[in-house]
């Protein structure tokens, strides 16, 4: 039987020490078995790895950046999509997120489709809201509040100790052991991302993670839990193992049940020593590590691009324990002229 | 004590904890032990099988049994009977 082809383009090329998602996500849609694939990368910066993938990715087009304004980005789009007939798009970065669920309707004019969370789930999950999220789906997150001031430390720290987690609004967390460290990522963070800053009371315990997808009517149509095994200096996986844990499946479909999440997620937890789960984080988009959850027999990708098509599917009901994923780097070597393409022409 | 239902091991004596995919390894006779108690059977019935087969003292055999069964706890790997 002949497959259908689609033409997928995909953000989240950066398969560096701070990985986007795009290139597994790529991996995984090479993999369906009801579809055969174009893919077209969209790429912010001219090394972004994914670029000189030739093996997986077809032609790639540099894309302007979410502060460029939706005209902008609009316009790029429409240039490239008069090329390239996109039929699903697939942004995987927590900054342009919000951009593209609000371009969603015209991209679907565009024939583009895409599936994504809506704006309110979007800004409910949102770090700086996340405490209220926790206390509406009966979930437990560790304390925290925005503050606009470094004055505003002293105040929190008066009621929980130290260490404390200082976190940026869409990017980067930091351990703070005292009131000195706590005002210096303070200002780290701003200074590249903006206030309000997130200071979060410290949960001991170990990181796990899951990854789900909701088909925004309050199913879960997959998720995998992972306990990360080796983390880099940046907090990321470079090494994880799918667990069962009963705790994070009913977590997860509690807060796809109750949000009518749409698309796909990321659940970050810790493990306290009393064995209870505290949410930290809820992502928007595809983790990284989503490759992983293809190895356990769950090809979320795969779900992304039926459900954008309106394709009934059915959930997941199982996945193998105990898949190892274990990130390895590699040296690709490419002409110059290669990077020309994309630095000069923005194409390649 | 029982070894939780959910934990494998292998031949080779290579522990996996499905829960929090923590794996350990344990040598031949810690292998032996963790599949007796996979098998029901209660701390008297260990001794009896192991003091059979081996040459070694009850007391010996009591106190790295305590050891390695306080290990297993430590190691969230067994749990009380119910």
């Amino acid at each position: 039987m002949n497959k259908p082809k689609y033409t997928i383009a995909v953000t989240g090329l950066n398969a560096t020490d701070n990985p986007g998602p795009g290139v597994p996500v790529i991996r995984a849609l090479k993999e369906s078995r009801d579809f055969d694939t174009r893919i077209i990368g969209f790429a912010y910066e001219s090394l972004e790895p994914g670029i000189f993938l030739e093996e997986l990715v077809d032609k790639t087009y540099h894309i302007p950046y979410p502060s460029a304004g939706k005209d902008n980005i609009m316009r790029r789009l429409q240039q490239i999509n008069s090329v390239e007939n996109i039929d699903i798009f697939i942004p995987n970065f927590d900054a342009e997120m919000l951009s593209f669920i609000k371009l969603e309707p015209q991209l679907k004019e565009m024939g583009i489709h895409t599936f994504l969370p809506t704006i309110e789930q979007f800004e409910e999950r949102h770090k700086t809201n996340l405490f209220e999220f926790g206390k509406k789906y009966g979930i437990k997150v560790p304390f925290s509040q925005n503050i606009f001031d470094e004055c505003e430390i002293l105040n929190f720290a008066n009621n929980f100790n130290y260490p404390l987690v200082i976190k940026g609004k869409f990017y980067e967390a930091y351990i703070a052991y005292n009131y000195d460290e706590a005002k210096k990522y303070f200002h780290n963070i701003s200074a590249k991302w903006g206030i309000p800053i997130i200071v979060q009371q410290f949960i001991q315990g170990d990181e796990y993670n899951v990854i789900a997808m909701g088909d925004g009517n309050g199913n879960m149509i997959a998720a995998v839990p992972m306990r990360k095994k080796i983390i880099t200096e940046k907090g990321k996986a470079w090494a994880g193992i799918t667990i069962e844990e009963d705790k994070l499946m009913k977590m997860t479909n509690k807060i796809i049940n109750g949000s009518k999440w749409r698309g796909p997620l990321e659940l970050e937890l810790i493990k306290s020593s009393q064995n209870e789960f505290y949410l930290i984080e809820v992502n928007p988009r595809i983790p990284a590590w989503v490759y992983l959850a293809v190895g356990a027999g769950q090809n979320i990708p795969e779900t992304i691009v039926k459900l954008a098509l309106g394709v009934d599917i059915e959930p997941y009901d199982s996945y193998k324990v105990g898949k190892l994923f274990i990130r390895y780097s590699w040296d690709k070597i490419v002409d110059i002229s290669e990077f020309e393409k994309i630095a000069t022409m923005g194409e390649s | 004590m029982k070894i939780k239902n959910n934990i494998s091991i292998s031949n080779s004596g290579f522990v996996f904890n499905p829960s929090n995919g923590e794996t350990f390894s344990v040598n031949p006779i810690g292998n032996e032990i963790i599949n007796l108690m996979k098998e029901g059977k209660f701390q008297e019935d260990i001794r009896s099988i192991i003091l059979d087969k081996y040459y070694t003292e009850k007391n010996s055999f009591e106190n790295d049994y305590y050891d390695f069964i306080n290990m297993l706890n430590i190691f969230d790997l067994v749990e009380e009977y119910e």
